[in-house]
């Protein structure tokens, strides 16, 4: 057995080595980051005044919280398409119910803290509707949320007669709008939201099981993890957490419109940023600290590409390539495993 | 005969001086080996010893850090040209290799169909008709007995292993590695694939066999080399060898060979109480239908299950790991009936569960070695609010690392990164973790190496011993049941015979998992 000692010895340098290569891979993205702050200093000089920074926190806080969801869901080896139809049809929902008729509202006048709760509601119901499709129907996930997207903007459209909504109330706004000192609360609820999911990931049974559950189903099923529950769990987090988003958004345009979610069409940059941040779409890989990295990062390049007053015509083909050019740098950095 | 004896004098493939490293892991030190034209050389080693890694850069998958591979005398082709490659050499993996939803005719040509004629063919048009008899060509001329136009995945393992051998003679190679082929094979499709490499060999091919089963190697191999530790430490005519030479070069001199056969102390007395009783059990399960089965297992009995692939065994154990549902009948622990299918419930009722499968059920390859090793009592060691903290995770797995010897650098290394036994292993560790009062074991000790083997059979009839569980151990590796007081065996879903009386003879279980002596209720031997 002596050898094995010796092996042992050695394996035991070498893991010191293996868990700093570990931490450059996932923080694979923050030189990438750095420089983006950097070339944004360059192009505008009003990009690292602190109320800028701010606006961009806001901007991607309803982003994060969503991204936030799909992370999740990918993680069990899942993917939701639905999430930014539950991104429009949560807020909207809540609000016909809560706005007066002269604002397009139902004329049932709800408080607005109803109105909020309603909103989880919708997007706890949604998440149950999918997983149980997918997870006790034994549907393909994809074709079940992407049939989920266009019913839900459908409905979205619909209970209003395509109108938009104004007039929130303050309560129902608070979210998305109102700031603490110079710091928006939205971008603090979304940074809670990020650690708590990470910790969530790292520390708890669940957030293992989450990681077994994507890795392998099978292995974790016969290691008796609830491997059912919990996927149908997820789902219904990551729809809490896109009607969360979207309530988000509403506060921050003061409105409810019926492009909110799919009419943007959000679930592109809800993949790019989990995607570029290393949550892998073959599940069981990625975790916090990237996803919000992969967020930050799309935030940083829409504001310096409004920053630089490039043209409305080229913003998306340029936004499309730099998303990309994340990815490949992502794989470069992060490895095999990253980025796929 | 296709090809007809070439010369000895060159060999089919020499390496020499081949290293390999992976990391710090010195995978390959200087190894040389030849295979001649006419010959088959059986490669044994531990798990871990490098015989995958010599596999992988004699296929041209690695390329070595240093030492030469050459085919026939001329220096192997460049890593990328894998057409190239082929043609020199050819690789049958224990999983196997062909498209499911492909015909055979087409597996045999994957990747160099034959083109039609003229313009059509330049165009990339393949010419079914010629692909297709030349696949009938090759299979009558070997006397396979395969239809070229089935789709592969409707074929038996087998079969499915004679067109990965077809595809290579088809592209002209003669060289063969063969890698652990018997592992998913029934005995008379042993005996048949053993007929084909002889046949293969006699025509001039030359063949590499790797094996965990030393029978085997002894059986067709006229050479054997042993690997160990990344080095080649024996290469010798298998008339030449014992068995006892072979394992001790195998194992090295750590473990005296006299201990490797060590099985655990006389079987206990009398079965205790009834912990696990399956009654009367139907499934129709793709593994092995079941026509209703009953079995018992006592506290601090072990019991085997025994029979051909397609019997039940794995069925009908996973009835009693509650990982299968059932059609009819009900499987009781301690008397209170399990919910079939429900794997979880029946972990916490007390149900240790090692699957057949490790790479499909037996581990989370991303995931470190003490978090699978402790997956099954994460609900034990989660602390306030369901918080599992990594120090309590290793430190819960660090006895079972400990007791299985599972050799990983650290306790977060991926269990994907280790070696096949250290899977198993570590799939066991993940079973006995939580102290089970049953055991339910499927095939626990394929694609291990002789002295884990041991360690394994060990670890299981102990916790029988110590510990009072029963142990109910599916397998179709009969040596493995030496450990148990009683072995059922299966034909096609029903019980066919017990052996009540240890030691079972060989002869006698063959006999009976194909079915040959009807009731056989004391074995002779």
């Amino acid at each position: 057995m002596t050898d094995r000692v010796a092996v042992e010895a050695i394996l035991q340098g070498r893991s010191r080595s293996a868990a700093a290569i570990s931490l450059v891979r996932e923080a694979a993205l923050l030189p990438v980051l750095a420089v983006l702050l950097i070339a944004g200093a360059f192009v505008n000089s009003s990009f690292l005044t602190v109320s800028n920074i701010s606006g961009i926190g806001q901007q991607i806080s309803a982003l994060g919280v969503t991204v936030v969801g799909e992370s999740l869901i990918l993680l069990i080896g899942g993917m939701d398409l639905s999430l930014e139809s539950t991104y429009g049809l949560a807020p909207m929902v809540a609000a016909w119910l809560i706005v007066p008729v002269s604002a397009f509202g139902s004329g049932t006048d709800l408080s607005p803290y109803l109105g909020i709760v309603i909103l989880l509601a919708v997007g706890a119901a949604v998440g149950m509707v999918n997983g149980l499709l997918i997870v006790k129907g034994r549907l393909n996930g994809f074709i079940v949320t992407l049939g989920m997207t266009i019913v839900l903007a459908g409905l979205q459209n619909g209970v209003v007669k395509a109108q938009s909504l104004f007039n929130l109330p303050a309560a129902f706004s608070y979210l998305g709008s109102a700031y603490v000192g110079k710091l928006p609360v939205s971008l603090i609820v979304a940074a809670a939201i990020f650690l708590v999911a990470g910790l969530f990931l790292r520390y708890h049974r669940t957030g293992r099981a989450i990681y077994a559950v994507g890795g392998n189903p099978e292995a974790a099923r016969a290691a008796g993890i609830k491997v059912d529950r919990i996927k149908i769990g997820v789902y219904v987090a990551g729809g809490v957490l896109a009607a969360i988003g979207g309530l988000m958004e509403a506060g921050r345009v003061s409105a409810v419109t019926g492009s909110q979610g799919y009419g943007e069409g959000i679930i592109f940059p809800v993949f790019a940023a989990a995607v570029i941040g290393g949550v892998s779409l073959k599940g069981g890989r990625g975790n916090m600290v990237g996803a919000a990295s992969g967020v930050i990062l799309l935030g940083l390049v829409q504001n310096i590409l409004d920053l630089a007053n490039v043209s409305n015509y080229w913003i998306e083909a340029i936004n499309g390539a730099v998303i990309l050019f994340a990815l490949v740098l992502a794989r470069v950095i992060g490895g095999e495993a990253a980025a796929e | 005969m296709p090809g007809g004896i070439e010369s000895a004098a060159v060999p089919a493939v020499q390496a020499t001086g081949i290293h390999k490293q992976f990391g710090s892991t010195q995978a390959l030190r200087g190894v040389d080996i030849t295979l001649w034209p006419g010959r088959c050389l059986g490669l044994v080693g531990r798990n871990g010893a490098g015989k995958s890694t010599l596999v992988s850069i004699l296929s041209g998958i690695y390329a070595a850090d240093a030492g030469l591979v050459r085919f026939d005398g001329n220096p192997a082709p460049p890593l990328g040209a894998v057409g190239a490659w082929r043609s020199r050499i050819a690789t049958v993996f224990q999983h196997s290799m062909v498209v499911p939803g492909l015909t055979v005719a087409e597996n045999v040509f994957l990747g160099r169909q034959p083109r039609c004629s003229g313009l059509a063919g330049r165009a990339g048009l393949i010419d079914w008709r010629r692909m297709r008899a030349e696949t009938r060509a090759i299979m009558a001329e070997w006397g396979y007995q395969v239809d070229a136009a089935t789709l592969c995945g409707q074929l038996t393992v087998e079969q499915r292993q004679i067109v990965e051998i077809v595809r290579a003679l088809a592209a002209g190679t003669r060289c063969l590695l063969l890698d652990e082929p018997t592992a998913a094979l029934e005995r008379g499709a042993i005996r048949r694939l053993f007929e084909r490499v002889r046949q293969l060999t006699a025509s001039g091919v030359a063949v590499l066999y790797i094996s965990h089963h030393l029978e085997e190697v002894f059986d067709i191999c006229q050479d054997v080399a042993v690997v160990r530790d990344g080095e080649l430490v024996l290469t010798a005519p298998a008339a030449d060898l014992s068995r006892e030479q072979l394992v001790t070069a195998m194992v090295g001199s750590q473990v005296a060979a006299g201990s490797l056969g060590r099985v655990p102390s006389a079987p206990r007395a009398g079965p205790g109480a009834p912990l696990l009783a399956i009654e009367d059990v139907r499934s129709d399960s793709v593994r092995g239908p079941l026509r209703g089965v009953s079995l018992r297992v006592g506290a601090g009995e072990r019991v085997g299950v025994t029979g051909l692939l397609s019997a039940g065994v794995a069925t009908l154990a996973r009835v009693a790991a509650g990982a299968e549902p059932l059609s009819a009948g009900r499987v009781l622990l301690d008397g209170r009936p399990l919910v079939p299918g429900r794997r979880d419930l029946a972990l916490r009722r007390g149900v240790g569960y090692i699957p057949e499968d490790r790479q499909a059920e037996g581990f989370v390859a991303l995931l470190g070695v003490a978090e699978n090793t402790a997956m099954t009592i994460a609900d034990r060691l989660a602390r306030m609010l369901g918080l599992l903290w990594p120090r309590v995770v290793n430190a819960a797995a660090a006895p079972l690392i400990r007791r299985l010897s599972i050799v990983a650098s650290r306790p977060a290394q991926p269990v994907g990164e280790l070696s096949g036994g250290n899977q198993q292993k570590v799939t066991a560790a993940r079973a006995l973790a939580r102290g089970p009062r049953l055991i339910v074991a499927i095939t626990p000790t394929r694609g291990v190496d002789v002295a884990s083997k041991s360690l394994l059979l060990s670890e299981l009839a102990e916790a029988a011993e110590r510990d009072g569980a029963g142990l109910l151990l599916a397998t179709d590796e009969l040596d493995d049941l030496v450990i148990c007081d009683r072995v059922a065996v299966l034909v096609r879903g029903e019980a066919f015979a017990e052996f009540t009386e240890p030691p079972f003879g060989r002869e006698a279980l063959i006999a009976a998992t194909e079915g040959l002596i009807a009731g056989g209720r004391r074995e002779p031997s």
